[in-house]
C-alpha cells in the first residue's frame, strides 16, 4: 500500500513564479487523480451517500405507505410522518421475530461459507494436480458460476418441485418417499443452503486454485526432502501460504452470502411461512409488501449494515493480531 | 505468476497409485455431475412438449420439440423483457468499465490527499444491503422521474458494479510496471493521455474481466429490478420470469426454455473468457 512518489507529482512541479499556498499546491499535483476519482465518487455519494444518510433519517421516523408525500393526478399530499427517534430500533431489537431471523442468518451465513470454502479448497487441491482432463473438469466445476443467479434459483425450484420435481422422482425411483422440499422449515433451510452452496464454490475453487498456483514449488519438495507427511505439508504450507486469498474470499464471501437476495426470494420467497428468510429479504418484504413500513425496513436496513461493519472490523482486527497486511 | 503456473505441479504429482488415481477421477466427476446435472435437466426439460414438464417420469427425452421456445416467443413479453435487460446490461457495461477504469488507475498510480479513504469507501460499499440503499433509492428515483425508466435502472447497477471492479482494476495496474507510465509521460503525454495510450491497452484482458462482471451483474439482477420496474413493458428477465412461475399458476415450460434462452449463451460467453477471469480475480486476490 505504501506508493513511491507519484506520476501526477510531476505535473504539479512545473508551475513556476511564486510558491503557491498548500492547497494551490495539492490542486495542481494532484486534479489528475481526483478527477479521475471523481465520477466514481459522484456516483457514489449521490447513489449511495445521500439514500444512506436519509435510510438513517428515515429508520428515526414513522414513515409508511399512508403518510409519506405523494402526487396524485395533480393532487400534491404532503408527507405527514413524525420523526420518532429509536423507536423502530426498540420495536425491533425487543421483537423475537428479529432474534430469530438473526439466528437463522447467522446459520445460513455459517454453514454456507463453510461449506463454500471447504468444498472449494478441496476441488481447488484436486485440480491443482497434475492429471489427465484437468482443463475439463475445471471447465464443468466452474459452469454454475456462469449461471445468472436468478436462472439458478428457478431451476433449482423446479428441481425441488415436490409433484414434478426431479429429486422426488429420483427418491421414489429409490424406493422412497417424495418429500415436500419447499413445504416444511427444516428442508426448505436445507434447500435454500444447498443451492446457494452450488452457485457459491466455483468462485471459491477459482480463487483458491489462483492462490495454490501462486505457492513456489520448492516449499514443497524442501518440506518431502525433510520427511513432511501430505498432512503436514497441507497444514504447514498450503494453509499459512493461502492465507492472503483465504482472507480476501471468505469475508466478500461471507458478506455476499448474509446480504444473498435472490436465492431466498426466488426459490422460497421465504417461505414457509417466514421460516427461510433471512435479515435481508425481511427487510425487503416489509418495504414492499402490505402497507410499506418505510421507517421499519430502513431499521432494519441500518441494523444489518451495524451487524456488517462490525464483523468486517473484528475480522480485521483478528487479521492484524496474526501478523497480516490486510 | 505466469511463471510459477507452468512448473510442474506441487505434491507427490506423478507417482500416484491406480487407487488414488481412481479415487481422484471418480470425486472429480461425482462433482462435475452435481455441476452439470441442473442445467442439463433444465435444457432436457424444455425441449419436451407443452406439458411435459408435468410428468415427473426419469425420461431423458420425451417427443422432444421446440414448442415451448416458441410459444416464449409468440405467447409472452419475453422479447421485450429480453430487450430491456439487454440494453441495462449493455450500458451497465459499457459505463462500469469507463468509471472502474478511471478509478483504478487513480488509485494505483497517484498518492493523492483521500486516496485511502476512497479505497475503504470502495470496500464499505460491498457491504450495503440492498434493503437500506432501496426505499431512499426508490423516492430518490421517483422524485427524478426516473421510476420505470432503464436509465434508472443503470445507475442503480453501477453502485453495485463500479466498487468491485475498480478494486479490481487497481490491482491489474499495479502489476503493470510504473517504468511504462514513467516513459509515457517523458514522451511528452499528459497523464491521462499516458492512461488513455498506453496503459489501457496493457490492461484489455483485466477490461475483459471488469465487462464481462458489470455485464453478469446487471444480467442477473433482481431485487431493484423489481421494485424499479413496475410498469410491465419496462420489466427486465429477472422480473418477468417470475410471471410464469406465480404462487397459483405456474408454466414450467415457458419458465424452463426461456431460461434456458437467458443461461445458455451466457454461460458460453463466460466459459471462453474463463481463462482471463481467473487471471484477472487471481492477481488481485493474491495481492490484495
Amino acid at each position: 500500500m505504501r506508493s513511491t512518489p507519484s506520476a501526477g507529482a510531476h505535473h504539479g512541479r512545473r508551475r513556476g513564479g511564486r510558491a503557491p499556498g498548500p492547497l494551490r499546491r495539492a490542486l495542481g499535483r494532484h486534479w489528475y487523480a481526483w478527477a479521475m476519482v471523481a465520477p466514481v465518487l459522484v456516483v457514489i455519494g449521490v447513489l449511495i451517500g445521500w439514500p444512506l444518510l436519509r435510510g438513517v433519517y428515515l429508520s428515526l421516523t414513522d414513515a409508511t405507505e399512508a403518510n409519506v408525500g405523494r402526487t396524485i393526478g395533480v393532487n400534491v399530499i404532503p408527507a405527514s410522518y413524525e420523526f420518532v427517534g429509536l423507536d423502530n430500533y426498540l420495536d425491533i431489537l425487543t421483537s423475537s421475530l428479529f432474534w430469530d431471523k438473526l439466528t437463522w442468518t447467522v446459520i445460513w451465513t455459517v454453514s454456507c461459507v463453510g461449506l463454500h470454502y471447504g468444498l472449494g479448497l478441496g476441488l481447488a487441491m484436486l485440480l491443482h494436480r497434475r492429471m489427465r482432463f484437468r482443463s475439463v473438469y475445471r471447465m464443468l466445476l466452474i459452469l454454475p458460476w456462469a449461471i445468472p443467479g436468478f436462472v439458478a434459483a428457478f431451476i433449482w425450484r423446479y428441481l425441488f418441485n415436490s409433484d414434478f420435481g426431479v429429486i422426488n422422482a429420483m427418491l421414489k425411483a429409490a424406493g422412497l418417499g417424495a418429500v415436500g422440499w419447499l413445504d416444511d422449515p427444516t428442508t426448505a433451510k436445507l434447500a435454500v443452503i444447498a443451492v446457494n452452496v452450488w452457485v457459491g464454490v466455483p468462485f471459491m475453487m477459482v480463487a483458491l486454485l489462483g492462490g495454490l498456483q501462486a505457492i513456489p514449488a520448492d516449499l514443497y519438495e524442501a518440506a518431502a526432502v525433510d520427511g513432511a507427511t501430505p498432512w503436514q505439508r497441507f497444514r504447514h504450507i498450503t494453509l499459512p501460504m493461502l492465507r492472503p486469498v483465504s482472507a480476501t474470499v471468505v469475508l466478500l464471501g461471507t458478506i455476499w452470502t448474509f446480504n444473498m437476495f435472490p436465492v431466498i426470494f426466488l426459490i422460497t420467497r421465504g417461505g414457509p411461512g417466514s421460516d427461510t428468510e433471512i435479515l435481508v429479504t425481511y427487510a425487503f418484504r416489509e418495504a414492499f409488501t402490505g402497507v410499506r413500513n418505510y421507517s421499519g425496513s430502513a431499521a432494519w436496513g441500518v441494523i444489518i449494515l451495524a451487524l456488517l461493519i462490525v464483523l468486517a472490523s473484528v475480522y480485521r482486527r483478528a487479521l492484524r493480531k496474526q501478523g497480516e497486511v490486510w | 505468476m505466469s511463471t510459477v503456473n507452468t512448473r510442474p505441479v506441487a505434491g507427490q504429482g506423478d507417482r500416484r497409485g491406480p487407487l488414488a488415481s481412481v479415487l481422484l477421477h471418480a470425486t472429480l466427476i461425482a462433482a462435475s455431475v452435481i455441476s452439470l446435472f441442473p442445467v442439463v435437466w433444465l435444457v432436457l426439460t424444455s425441449l419436451k412438449p407443452r406439458d411435459g414438464w408435468l410428468s415427473a417420469e426419469l425420461e431423458l427425452f420425451n417427443q422432444p420439440s421446440l414448442t415451448n421456445y416458441s410459444r416464449v416467443f409468440s405467447e409472452t413479453e419475453f422479447p421485450v423483457w429480453l430487450l430491456n435487460s439487454v440494453v441495462a446490461a449493455g450500458l451497465t457495461t459499457v459505463l462500469g468499465v469507463f468509471l472502474a477504469s478511471t478509478t483504478g488507475y487513480a488509485l494505483s498510480r497517484f498518492s493523492f490527499p483521500g486516496r485511502r479513504g476512497i479505497m475503504w469507501l470502495l470496500l464499505i460499499t460491498q457491504m450495503f444491503p440492498v434493503a437500506i440503499l432501496i426505499v431512499p433509492l426508490y423516492n430518490l428515483m421517483a422524485a427524478l422521474g426516473l421510476l420505470n425508466q432503464i436509465p434508472g435502472l443503470i445507475v442503480a447497477y453501477m453502485t453495485i458494479a463500479v466498487p468491485f471492479c475498480a478494486w479490481m482494476m487497481k490491482s491489474y495496474f499495479d502489476s503493470i510496471p510504473r517504468e511504462i507510465d514513467q516513459a509515457g509521460l517523458i514522451d511528452g503525454l499528459t497523464p491521462f493521455g499516458t492512461f488513455w495510450r498506453v496503459i489501457l491497452p496493457l490492461a484489455r484482458p483485466s477490461l475483459a474481466v471488469t465487462a464481462f462482471y458489470c455485464f453478469m451483474t446487471a444480467w442477473g439482477e433482481v431485487a431493484y429490478a423489481t421494485v424499479f420496474m413496475s410498469q410491465e413493458d419496462k420489466r427486465t428477465l429477472g422480473v418477468g420470469l417470475q410471471q410464469f412461475v406465480g404462487q397459483h399458476w405456474s408454466d414450467w415450460g415457458l419458465l424452463t426454455a426461456s431460461a434456458v434462452l437467458i443461461a445458455v449463451p451466457a454461460a458460453a460467453v463466460f466459459l471462453v473468457v474463463q481463462r482471463h477471469l481467473v487471471a484477472g480475480l487471481t492477481s488481485g486476490a493474491t495481492k490484495s
